[in-house]
């Protein structure tokens, strides 16, 4: 067990120094984006004195270094910054009473509602996807296969914009059984929250469906010629336990690393989801904030972005490695 | 036991006209070619032939299964009444592993390796109603008392990579007994294990065989095997049968020339040379080395010369390190501790430090002739790159030097130079091995396993080949392997290692003849011979725990 702490930990340590260089590359991405807030909120009628007042008074004169090393001193004790909309907003009516809105406040709470999002579609896809996976590879080459495999990739190649009308079409307007639009606000009960969330979370179901699905299949056909599957069916067990209790705990590791990958799509990738639903998730936000240079809010979006990736990757690499009985019970 | 004993009893399996096909390039070619089996209550029946004469593929269409891409398109199979190839899947899957058992070649790839032993052989009792699971258990924990495993009553909570290859394979045999099934199905079980593990292995197969008197089909392509095992003999060549008879009256009175040229394979003997005079430089000398794989020592202050135009044996069983010591000599693992010398000047221990010289006096030939050659190049090139590496000739020159070595080989270059690995047997695969190593005009010949992947027939000529190379070029070899037939027939010398150690060594009259070092002894003495009551005597003579891994842990 000892070295699969230690795995565990060489892992984290790994995927702690992955975060830092992404760090470095985000910010250098930010800095690169054409025009900066000053430009962007003055817009036509800047004028250079303007400009370079706002800069000075949001910081943005100094050294890229210097901001950089800023930033993370900031990031590392949890604070994030300020959002420069905010601060420019109070400056603007005179109540600069030094009361901001911190990123952290702003993002907090959409971040919560992208994982609840998150968190309802993947209770739904990922034991939907593999229980398919399964019983596609149960039945290959059959026409339940054929099918399973047909409907879920169409439904990975149609725009997510598209798969959202059609299921508002036929789930709210010619069976009005859910709400179509996904106004979610805090205090709101679980029941209700979960009902407007169920329409979003079933659009996202159909676009990762299809790579689970084909991954977990794949995984378990891959191995049925093994020796061991061919023991199991010469020992006379059912083709059914065959699969699941011979196969899939030998594909486990595949399966859980596509999962992971999905389930980091449903954290940073969701984005028309949410506009088609006016659902108030981090994706919104994160690209209202590109769009007027609010660079501490983009970054601590995109730091959130990749911690997520990150993290599920580290957790989709533990995972596999603990499903490996070698490595739970050495010799 | 003669095969008259089961005249009266009941026919258990009856196999009817069996053609059989394979998939290959979208056509089906035939395996199985019209063969009839009979096996009767309590009978074991052992097929043998070499690979491709279609056993394995037999022995499972027994059960009624095909592996994927192989197909059953004549004939019939009847266990005890029921017509296995009309039967319903599900019909044949209540008899499987209750009724009929299946012992796979490799136990540690057919146990899976996410379950605990004991859960895998409890599965089939359970499933199919036999027993309850504490009753599987307790008689799981039974079998493998019988089967004389250690820690019965424990080693079945282990998982499949926590026990040694020898006690996988007899779990396997307790697994296919859990239900007390009429008929198993034995496919090569003792081929991937070492020969005092094997002698154990076959002991408790035989034992508990016949302890429940099950009927078996003993698949094997090792005669001495067979001759242990079976009660009757049935010889197969390329899916047809050659001939069936009881198994004393196979070995010593065989009708067909096939049978014939299978029981003469072991007598290639080649005199042992005349000792060298003392003070000669050995082509090469291993002299105390000591080698690790990271920190942990495999190889222990080990020393042994080489002469010119002898063949050193280098015999153990895996892990004995002989494999090890060859890395050593070619450089690929620079040893910790001690010499390798060339011709009396000592080498420089990492082959990137010697020079082209140097590295072309050292070669080798690899055991598996498949992954040693690559699949994209044809044997012109396979040969050619090293002749033009090592003796920098090019053009004209260079084929003609191809064409010279594939004549030493017996390969005509008129019809084998422009083909690919994938167009060759195995035989003609590892000759073409053995020009790559001619290529460089080498001393000295570090052949591994050369022969092990390969039938006793084509085994023998790449022996022969081998040997008549040596008398013509004056080279020296080092001769691994853990067959003792083999190094009955070419050795000069042989070296005897365990556990990094050398045990013994001297000339090969010497060694095969007594007194041995108690390893080799028992080495020798756990191989196999053609006497059906060879194993019966041997367990007479030292008792069930005197052979095999038992033995060698008494050693130490």
């Amino acid at each position: 067990m000892n070295s699969v702490l230690k795995i565990i930990a060489q892992r984290l340590a790994l995927g702690l120094l992955t975060l830092f260089i992404v760090s470095i590359v985000i910010f250098a991405a930010v800095n690169l984006l054409p025009g900066d807030f000053a430009e962007a909120i003055l817009g036509q009628g800047a004028t250079p004195e303007a400009v370079a007042a706002i800069r000075t008074d949001l910081g943005l004169d100094q050294h890229p270094v210097l901001r950089y090393f800023q930033w993370l001193g900031g990031v590392l004790q949890g604070d994030l910054g300020n959002s420069f909309a905010q601060a420019n907003f109070a400056s603007f009516v005179g109540d600069d009473s030094g009361v901001r809105t911190t990123v952290a406040q702003q993002i907090a709470p959409r971040f919560a509602n992208t994982m609840f999002l998150a968190g309802v579609t993947a209770a739904i896809a990922v034991p939907f996807a593999v229980t398919l996976g399964i019983l596609a590879a149960l039945y290959r080459n059959s026409v339940f296969d054929r099918a399973a495999n047909i409907t879920t990739l169409s439904s990975i190649s149609s725009p997510e914009f598209f798969l959202a009308y059609v299921l508002i079409l036929f789930l709210a307007v010619l069976n009005p059984w859910l709400p179509s639009l996904s106004n979610i606000y805090d205090g709101m009960a679980f029941s209700e929250r979960l009902e407007k969330t169920l329409l979003p979370a079933l659009t996202l179901t159909l676009v990762v469906t299809a790579h689970m699905m084909r991954m977990t299949r794949a995984a378990i056909i891959n191995l049925l010629a093994s020796p061991y599957i061919e023991m199991a069916r010469l020992k006379g067990i059912k083709p059914m336990r065959v699969i699941v209790k011979h196969a899939l705990p030998n594909a486990l590791a595949p399966i859980i690393n596509v999962i992971a990958l999905n389930l980091a799509y449903l954290i940073t990738g969701v984005v028309v989801v949410e506009v088609v639903f006016v659902y108030p998730g981090i994706g919104q936000l994160f690209v209202d904030s590109v769009k007027i240079r609010d660079i501490p809010v983009v970054q601590a979006c995109c730091l959130i972005f990749a911690a997520a990736y990150i993290l599920l990757n580290l957790t989709a690499d533990i995972l596999s490695i603990v499903s490996n009985p070698r490595l739970r019970h050495p010799k | 036991m003669s095969s008259d004993a089961f005249k009266d009893a009941e026919t258990l399996v009856e196999m009817r006209d069996i053609h059989m096909e394979g998939r290959s390039d979208e056509e089906w070619h035939p395996i199985i070619k019209g063969v009839d089996l009979t096996l009767r209550k309590g009978e074991v029946l052992g097929l043998i032939g070499e690979s491709g004469a279609g056993k394995s593929t037999l022995g499972l269409a027994s059960m009624g299964f095909c592996r994927d891409g192989v197909r059953i398109s004549k004939g019939s199979v009847i266990f005890d009444g029921i017509d296995l190839l009309a039967a319903s899947a599900e019909e044949k899957r209540q008899l499987l592993g209750k009724r009929i058992a299946y012992v796979a070649q490799s136990a540690a790839a057919s146990f899976n390796p996410a379950h605990r032993l004991i859960d895998q052989h409890t599965e089939a009792p359970i499933s199919h109603g036999v027993l309850s699971k504490e009753d599987s258990e307790a008689d799981g924990m039974e079998l493998y008392r019988k089967l004389r495993l250690p820690n019965p009553d424990e080693i079945g909570f282990r998982y499949p990579h926590q026990v040694s290859g020898g006690q996988l394979q007899r779990a396997m045999t307790a697994m296919a007994m859990a239900c007390r099934p009429d008929l198993i199905i034995f496919d090569e079980p003792t081929t991937a294990l070492d020969v005092t593990t094997q002698i154990e292995v076959l002991a408790s197969i035989r034992e508990i065989v016949e302890e429940f008197n099950t009927a078996a089909i003993y698949i094997t392509h090792d005669l001495a095997v067979v001759a242990q095992m079976a009660d009757t003999i049935k010889v197969l060549l390329k899916g047809d049968e050659v001939e069936e008879a009881e198994t004393r009256e196979m070995l010593s009175n065989p009708k067909q020339d096939y049978t014939k040229s299978l029981w003469a394979v072991r007598e290639f003997q080649r005199p042992q040379k005349p000792a060298v005079q003392t003070g000669t430089t050995p082509v090469i000398a291993v002299q105390n080395v000591t080698a690790a794989y990271g920190k942990v020592d495999v190889l222990h202050d080990v020393s042994f010369d080489i002469h010119q135009g002898r063949t050193v044996a280098v015999v153990g069983e895996s892990g004995s390190g002989k494999s090890t010591t060859a890395r050593c000599i070619t450089g690929l693992l620079p040893p910790r501790l001690g010499q390798i010398s060339l011709a009396g000047t000592a080498l420089p221990l990492d082959y990137r430090k010697r020079d082209r010289e140097q590295l072309k006096k050292i070669q080798m030939i690899y055991q598996m002739a498949d992954t040693a050659l690559n699949p994209r190049k044809t044997v012109g090139e396979i040969i050619g790159r090293p002749v033009e590496f090592y003796t920098g000739l090019t053009g004209a020159a260079k084929r003609k030097r191809v064409e010279e070595l594939m004549d030493q080989i017996e390969l005509p270059a008129s019809q084998f130079i422009d083909r690919l690995p994938s167009e060759m047997s195995g035989g003609q695969k590892q000759r073409v091995g053995i020009a790559r190593s001619l290529a460089a005009e080498p001393e000295f010949i570090i052949c591994d396993e050369v022969t092990s992947a390969l039938d006793q027939l084509v085994a023998e000529g790449i022996l022969r080949l081998l040997a008549d190379l040596q008398d013509k070029l004056n080279l020296s070899y080092m001769f691994i392997t853990h067959d003792l037939a083999t190094v009955k027939s070419i050795a000069d010398e042989v070296v005897v290692m365990k556990d990094g150690n050398v045990v013994e060594a001297g000339p090969k009259t010497e060694m095969f003849t007594p007194p041995h070092h108690p390893y080799t002894d028992l080495l020798l003495s756990s191989v196999p011979e053609m006497d059906p009551d060879w194993l019966t005597n041997l367990l007479q003579e030292r008792g069930v725990d005197n052979i095999g891994d038992a033995a060698v842990g008494k050693m130490t």
